[in-house]
């Protein structure tokens, strides 16, 4: 492996969904690369194809409605496409590892957490004798009070802060080389969004871990990310440092986004919308 | 947990109550002559009438009766009017062989239910699934005395075995496991039969639950650590969709006790079921008003252990 | 090909229609609907078409199928295609009318229940929770036996004892239902509670009262079979497919014909519905197809 070699690459990646109601294309040919140890967001507004494409990368969509209609996905040089089951569950967690929007939803209601990080643990890393203590280890990682007790604790009777950190607990336990959170915060406070935002860097810092970050909120990536892409309607329509972006918009649709962040300071009466009347149609 | 029993066990006596209400109500309320000979046979004397009357308090306000029936139901001191014997016991020499044959058929219903309902969900949508919703169907379908008379004609006439009843007529068992044998034998038949609605019922609910879970977000992020769909299936999956396979036994129950009638006067079985018909046939009001709250709570018990066992699956019931 | 702009009724026509399994068992209920009306109307008016189903002739007793009696005759030599013909219609007005019976009662008992709650849904539930723990056929067979087996009597008592799935389905729509804004708009509007029920709630759970209704003509279907088998049924000399069966009872060994074709008129019926209910529920139920 090339010292240059992207960690992900895609290539020109269709996806549609066929329903009774006919088809739709969720993802028009996009290709973008994720170096080791980069972070990337990906920036849109809801049915943008940003979820669709997070999901893809271990084909965890549904295969009925949904469909890979051409392109490619290099992980580690290997596209995930043509992986088989056996080769893409040990992707799954072990080379790419999932932070989802809703951690209430996303964690099983009758097993403790103890028991769900611990079956990730002994699933991509066989040779840890002591699964209980990594459990513990990694609780405290993502800065969770009292390990040892709370792992045993069901999911509903922890806060939405804490579920969502013991998610991400539950992803770095297999040591990914790619983290990808979908949202990870919009469900969350605002007050907690910045503490995990915060957790989320410090550990991708430690552990030199690369990162996708989906968001719609312009506002959390600009310490955290260093490339940004911007979707919308299935198509990435800018792509560059998170500080060219930010700062020298090219694409009328993200010039309209970043103006919609409301500024402290800023003297204006009315928050912008985004009139897509004036936006190339893609 | 405790506080969870108690409180259901609560609810269970007020239900039981009620149960018995119905019980007695339907018999006396059903217009029909309240003898179990017409009103007007010349057979019958005046004195047979008074005595009878009086032995079943029918002359009593309504209220009156309800209580004096419970009562002896619940003392032992009812009795049926074909022979003099107390309901109780008539009902309890017979419980055991309906009990056996109930079990068997629950054991069956959830166990291939659970199955079939599985497999279809795994596979939704796709032929494997159709296939067995029509058969599901199809077992609903399909009367029980029917299929029970076109299985005793295939077999008695192409295998020649016996099958009636419990145990084969005229055989003296050599050791008391080829009497259990023997027994089985005679139970598996009608259990199976029995059992048919219910695999057909308890696999419909658990498939639509487990549909219902694959689409859950952890099933999402189970499959997202690199499970495999095995694990997915039965580990994460399943433990959440069992609640309607507990609930449905609620609604099994009764299916199988009424189905137990027909089922027991095909199959010569020795149990309440047809016990009951008997007493229809010869208008043993005691014994109907004895079985009809017996069939009732019984199935009320079923459904308190039910929701015990619901409440050790799932920790969210315990700790609420 | 755009389905944004149908209504939720009109979608689930579609989807019925394209549902294959469901159009056969739809088909046949017709067929069925209309062998039931001719003959029973034959059947009332005296008419002996094909056959008469009640001409007795002792000379073809116990005769297998033949070229003069399709369906063989039973033992008292009576045509077995005439007797399943012309007692068609009972199964199925028992099936429709009783069925009926229970819905009235199930939607009103729901509706009651779910809309105004409190102290009155927790009486009412727990009436309706006690009333399900009784082996159903049980309690009808008592009741019937001891009013005495009549049509009306047996759809009566069937329906005055299956409305309560209807019951809980109903109240647990209205639970739902009752909290929805527009609801809450026409209580604001001032429309009174009755008016609220029939007009608003109702309308939107009508789709899942329809197919417990059509899922629960095969169940009394067979349930009036089985009255007919235990001879609590509608009594000879009218022919039901219970009593044909009932009648041969004594002769299972040699005359096959008389278990097998009653039987499997009853097991296709109710299949049919069965099958068709099925269809319908899943075309009204807005999750996907695998649903």
């Amino acid at each position: 492996m090339s010292s240059t070699q992207p960690l992900l690459e895609i290539k020109d990646l269709r996806i549609q969904f066929r329903t009774e109601s006919g088809t739709t294309e969720a993802v028009r040919g996009i290709s973008f690369e994720v170096q080791k140890g980069e972070a990337l967001a990906i920036v849109g507004e809801s049915g943008s194809g940003k979820s669709v494409t997070a999901l893809a990368l271990t084909r965890l969509l549904p295969t009925p409605p949904a469909e890979f209609c051409s392109g490619e996905i290099l992980f580690e040089g290997r596209d995930v496409l043509k992986l088989s089951p056996a080769e893409l569950r040990k992707v799954r967690g072990g080379g790419i590892a999932y932070v989802f929007q809703e951690p209430s939803t996303s964690l099983n209601p009758v097993y403790s957490i103890r028991s769900q990080i611990a079956e990730a643990i002994r699933l991509h890393r066989p040779e840890v004798k002591d699964v209980d203590a990594e459990v513990v280890r990694w609780l405290d990682a993502v800065g969770i009070v009292n390990p040892a007790q709370r792992m045993r604790d069901y999911p509903h009777q922890l806060s939405g802060g804490m579920q969502q950190r013991a998610m991400i607990a539950m992803a770095l336990s297999c040591q990914p080389k790619l983290l990808v959170a979908d949202e990870p915060t919009t469900a969350l406070d605002v007050t907690i969004q910045a503490q995990i935002l915060d957790q989320l860097r410090e550990l991708r810092q430690k552990f030199d871990m690369s990162l996708i970050l989906i968001t719609h909120n312009f506002a959390i990536i600009k310490n955290l990310c260093d490339k940004v892409a911007v979707m919308f309607r299935g198509e990435i329509v800018e792509f560059g440092t998170a500080e060219e972006v930010l700062r020298n918009p090219q694409h009328p649709y993200t010039r309209a986004l970043i103006d919609c962040i409301p500024k402290l300071g800023a003297h204006r009466e009315r928050l912008h919308t985004i009139d897509y009347s004036k936006i190339p149609a893609a | 947990m405790i506080h969870f029993i108690i409180r259901r066990l609560l609810i269970t006596l007020v239900l039981v109550f009620f149960i018995s209400l119905v019980s007695f109500f339907i018999i006396t309320l059903t217009p029909g002559s309240p003898y179990p000979w017409g009103e007007l046979d010349p057979k019958i004397s005046q004195t047979v009438k008074d005595n009878y009357r009086k032995q079943f308090h029918l002359d009593e306000p309504i209220w009156m009766q309800y209580y004096l029936n419970m009562k002896g139901l619940f003392s032992g001191d009812l009795r049926s009017i074909k022979d003099g014997r107390p309901v109780l016991e008539r009902i309890g020499e017979r419980l055991p062989a309906t009990l056996a044959l109930n079990v068997c058929a629950i054991v069956i219903s959830l166990s291939f239910g659970l199955l079939i309902g599985v497999y279809s969900a795994r596979n939704a949508g796709r032929w494997p699934d159709v296939t067995l919703s029509v058969i599901s169907f199809a077992m609903l379908a399909l009367p029980g005395f029917w299929i029970s008379y076109l299985v005793i004609i295939g077999i008695t006439d192409w295998f020649g075995t016996p099958m009636l009843g419990t145990s084969t007529y005229g055989t003296i068992f050599p050791n008391a496991a080829s009497q259990m044998l023997d027994y089985a034998w005679h139970l598996a038949l009608p259990a199976s039969l029995l059992a048919l609605g219910g695999i057909a019922a308890q696999s419909r609910y658990i498939r639509a639950s487990m549909i219902e879970t694959l689409g859950e977000d952890y099933i999402r992020t189970a499959r997202a650590k690199g499970l495999d769909e095995e694990t997915v299936s039965y580990k994460h999956a399943l433990r959440n969709s069992i609640r309607p396979l507990i609930t449905g036994i609620g609604g099994l129950l009764p299916a199988l006790i009424g189905g137990s009638i027909i089922i027991e006067s095909i199959f010569a079985y020795p149990g309440i079921g047809r016990l009951g018909y008997q007493a229809v046939l010869e208008r043993d009001y005691s014994t109907l008003v004895a079985l009809n709250f017996i069939t009732a709570a019984l199935v009320l018990l079923g459904n308190l252990l039910a929701d015990i066992l619901y409440a050790a699956v799932d920790p969210r019931v315990r700790l609420e | 090909m755009n389905d944004e702009f149908l209504s939720p009724g009109q979608r689930m026509m579609r989807r019925f229609r394209r549902d294959r399994i469901g159009m056969i068992a739809t088909a046949c209920v017709a067929v069925l609907f209309v062998v039931a009306v001719t003959f029973g109307t034959l059947s009332l008016l005296g008419i002996p078409f094909p056959a008469d189903p009640n001409l007795t002739n002792l000379e073809v007793k116990l005769r297998p199928p033949s070229a003069e009696h399709w369906l063989g005759t039973d033992n008292l030599g009576r045509d077995v295609l005439a007797r399943l013909l012309h007692g068609a219609y009972i199964s199925l007005s028992v099936g429709f009318v009783a069925v009926f019976v229970s819905l009235a009662i199930g939607v009103v008992v729901g509706a009651v229940s779910g809309y105004f709650g409190g102290w009155v849904d927790n009486v009412i539930m727990r009436v309706v929770d006690a009333i399900m723990c009784f082996p159903t056929f049980f309690l009808i067979l008592t009741a019937v036996a001891l009013m005495g087996p009549s049509l009306i009597n047996i759809i009566v008592v069937i329906g005055l004892v299956s409305w309560t799935g209807t019951a809980r389905l109903v109240r647990a729509e209205f639970l739902t239902l009752r909290e929805s804004e527009y609801v809450r708009a026409a209580r604001g509007l001032g429309q009174n509670s009755f008016a609220i029920i029939f007009k608003h709630i109702l309308p939107n759970a009508a789709a899942p009262i329809f197919v417990t209704a059509v899922l629960g003509i095969p169940d009394a279907i067979l349930t009036e079979a089985g009255l007919s088998f235990l001879g609590f049924g509608v009594q000879p000399p009218q022919a039901t497919w219970g009593n044909i069966i009932s009648d041969g009872k004594s002769y299972i060994l040699d005359a096959w014909w008389l278990i097998l074709f009653p039987g499997l008129a009853i097991f296709l019926s109710a299949l049919a519905f069965y099958l068709a209910g099925d269809a319908l529920r899943r075309a009204a139920s807005s999750k996907s197809e695998t649903q």
